[in-house]
């Protein structure tokens, strides 16, 4: 057994000698979580398309949803001597024991999305993450700016209760319009991240706030939820992007579709480029030897009526959101 | 006659007096509930949002009932629309005409309910676990269909099911009613009701009776599934879309949940289908209370708790004579004493 191992660790290294001499010969292995949602799809086509234009050689493990695929295709890529391994971890612990592998196999992990928690942050190189505090923020600090100091009554459409995004995502935006006295979150329910409950909470906000006349402006902690209550505004009589200004996160193709039919105002892009930023990092690690700097955070980009939201439509169909 | 409708209204007491007292809570809680207007041609108000809003379940609750009286359950509803739901949308897209992707998707959520009733009446599976195998793969069958996104559409005929009117009622209202006059007139002008009762109460005497009781639960949980697809239309149509991950999550259980209240034994037997629906329209009460109210979403599910096992006990504490037990207990000791 310990023979084997030399030999792995003796090919690994060789294979990474060979991704020294070239840069555009890099062998990435990326154990990916699964498809569960369409911003999961985006993200693995993206990857794809970022190693593409770097001549990186991407290899992409689907775990389905479990820790022990990913811990599998782990193993697998240390054992093929990749030049290094991301992965988007399932959940956040359990984590030691092959990163340990990896690491005395010299094999550089990089963590996208999601970060995990271990004895020793060496296991890992870097973390590429969005702050989801920070995007509730930048969508408050969008509508302190739009209202200009009028009064707002604001309904805010909940993610699941108890998940990381809604919490952040909710203190973000409470932070954003810490400063404006004149902004008010007068109702907040869960719409569940779905389409169908972001309309019947939004159906409910609207019969309790006058017809939704008292309402100035609605966030929703994701895309899909404000689609559906952009719906039920609608059927109110009510004209979404105008009576009710919109604002929500993620940035998914079906909001730039109401951006630029004027139905929605503005949304803050969760970037499923995740594998560009770790690529670039991963790059000047191997060429300089320079660590980067253990949390990459992703930009957290402001979209408005006026980014030409068509075009960016366009460009993001393509992407299997 | 007159005499049969009392009798009836007692025994739907618990229930009707569950929904009238949700009915004030949320007056309580929003003054405004009663209020309907008219808008774009359509009412408007939150007793329609009740009624609209419920009318999935309701079309649920009217096939889970059938399954329920025959001492099965059917769990895979809720898969089953998430199906028809991402058939509907991606059929739509690809430009099929309408009646054809309506004919699909229902003959669709046919051979979903005809795939169970082969499975608990040629197999002889529990239902409970029979149900669950297409309640797992159903889901992800509509994510092959959908390849994993949400499938939108803007065919305003597909539209119509989920957000149009006719004479001001929403469809979804007018589709959940229709169901539910056909499916009562069907079971109760024929013998087809006391058949199902049969079967639920001892399949093999049933059998034995000369009752094709095989045939029987193939249809009942093949008409599940069909109610299932109309439900998922209904919910794909009303947000232009098909949410694979999310359509009908969990409303299997609101249906079963529904069936209950309304009275319906979980042991089979004897059925009410227009109780089970006024069980739905209880729950959807119940829902719309709760985000009129304004309480924090942390409550949600604690207080929907609360009021099903209130509704519940009092169900269970009227059926076991209990006022009738205080009466004489308590009312008849009391005036002995003096």
């Amino acid at each position: 057994m310990a023979f084997m191992k030399k030999i792995l660790l003796a090919s690994t290294v060789a294979v990474a000698f060979a991704g020294y001499a070239n840069a555009a010969d890099l062998t990435v292995g990326f154990s990916q979580i699964g498809s569960e949602s369409g911003w999961r799809a985006a993200e693995t086509s993206v990857s794809k398309i970022e190693a593409e234009k770097r001549g990186i050689n991407l290899k992409i493990a689907d775990a389905q949803q479990k820790q022990e695929n990913q811990i599998k295709a782990i193993r697998g890529f240390v054992a093929q001597g990749v030049d290094a391994i991301f992965i988007a971890p399932v959940v956040a612990t359990g984590w030691d024991i092959v990163l340990t592998e990896a690491k005395e196999a010299n094999i550089p992990v990089i963590l996208l999305d999601r970060t995990i928690e271990t004895k020793s942050d060496d296991l890992y190189l870097t973390a590429v993450t969005s702050d989801t505090v920070h995007e509730g923020k930048v969508a408050g600090e969008w509508l302190v700016k739009t209202v200009a100091g009028k009064d707002c009554k604001v309904v805010e459409l909940q993610g699941t209760v108890g998940s990381s995004p809604a919490i952040n995502r909710k203190k973000g935006f409470e932070e954003g319009i810490a400063s404006a006295s004149n902004i008010k979150i007068t109702r907040s329910q869960t719409g569940d991240f779905t389409r169908s409950k972001g309309k019947e909470v939004m159906e409910g906000f609207l019969k309790a706030e006058n017809g939704g006349k008292d309402i100035c402006a609605l966030y929703a902690h994701n895309d899909d939820m404000a689609v559906g209550a952009i719906q039920a505004i609608k059927e109110a009589g009510l004209k979404p992007g105008k009576d009710i200004l919109v604002v929500s996160i993620d940035a998914v193709p079906d909001i730039f579709k109401a951006m630029a039919e004027g139905e929605a105002n503005a949304t803050v892009e969760l970037t499923p480029n995740m594998a560009g930023p770790a690529f670039d990092a991963l790059k000047a690690f191997k060429d300089g030897g320079k660590a980067p700097p253990k949390w990459i955070q992703t930009e957290s980009k402001l979209y408005t009526q006026a980014d030409d939201p068509k075009k960016v439509y366009e460009e993001k169909k393509g992407l299997g959101y | 006659m007159s005499l049969l409708n009392v009798k009836v209204l007692t025994k739907a007491m618990p229930q009707l007096l569950s929904l009238l007292l949700i009915l004030f809570l949320n007056y309580l809680a929003f003054p405004g509930f009663f209020d309907i207007r008219l808008q774009d041609g359509r009412l408007f108000g939150s007793l329609i949002d009740v009624l609209n809003r419920g009318a999935p379940v309701i079309i649920l609750a009217i096939g889970m009932t059938a399954v329920i009286a025959s001492r099965g359950v059917d769990l895979s509803v809720g898969a089953v629309m998430a199906v028809s739901g991402a058939l509907a949308a991606t059929m739509t897209v690809a430009g099929y005409p309408l009646p054809i992707v309506i004919l699909a998707t229902l003959g669709a959520g046919l051979l979903c309910g005809l795939w169970n009733g082969i499975l608990v009446a040629y197999f002889d599976l529990q239902p409970i676990v029979a149900t669950l195998i297409l309640m797992v793969a159903g889901r992800g069958i509509a994510q092959l269909i959908t390849e994993g996104s949400i499938v939108t559409f803007n065919e305003p005929s597909l539209i119509f099911f989920g957000t149009g009117s006719f004479a001001g009622i929403p469809m979804p209202i007018l589709i959940a009613a229709l169901l539910l006059i056909i499916a009562i007139t069907v079971v109760r002008r024929t013998a087809l009701g006391l058949l199902i009762e049969s079967i639920g109460i001892n399949r093999s005497a049933s059998s034995y009776a000369g009752l094709n009781s095989k045939l029987l639960l193939l249809v009942i949980y093949a008409f599940c599934g069909f109610c299932a697809a109309l439900a998922g239309i209904i919910i794909a149509a009303d947000i232009r879309g098909a949410d694979a991950n999310n359509a009908g999550l969990w409303l299997e259980l609101d249906a079963i949940l529904a069936v209950v209240v309304g009275g319906t034994s979980l042991f089979g037997g004897r059925f009410s289908i227009l109780m089970s629906a006024l069980g739905a329209i209880i729950i959807q009460a119940m829902n719309t209370g709760i985000l009129l109210s304004g309480f924090p979403p942390e409550y949600n599910l604690i207080l929907k708790a609360l009021v099903i096992i209130v509704i519940l006990l009092s169900q269970s504490f009227s059926s076991a004579g209990g006022w009738t037990f205080i009466k004489a207990e308590f009312l008849s000791k009391g005036r002995k004493r003096h």
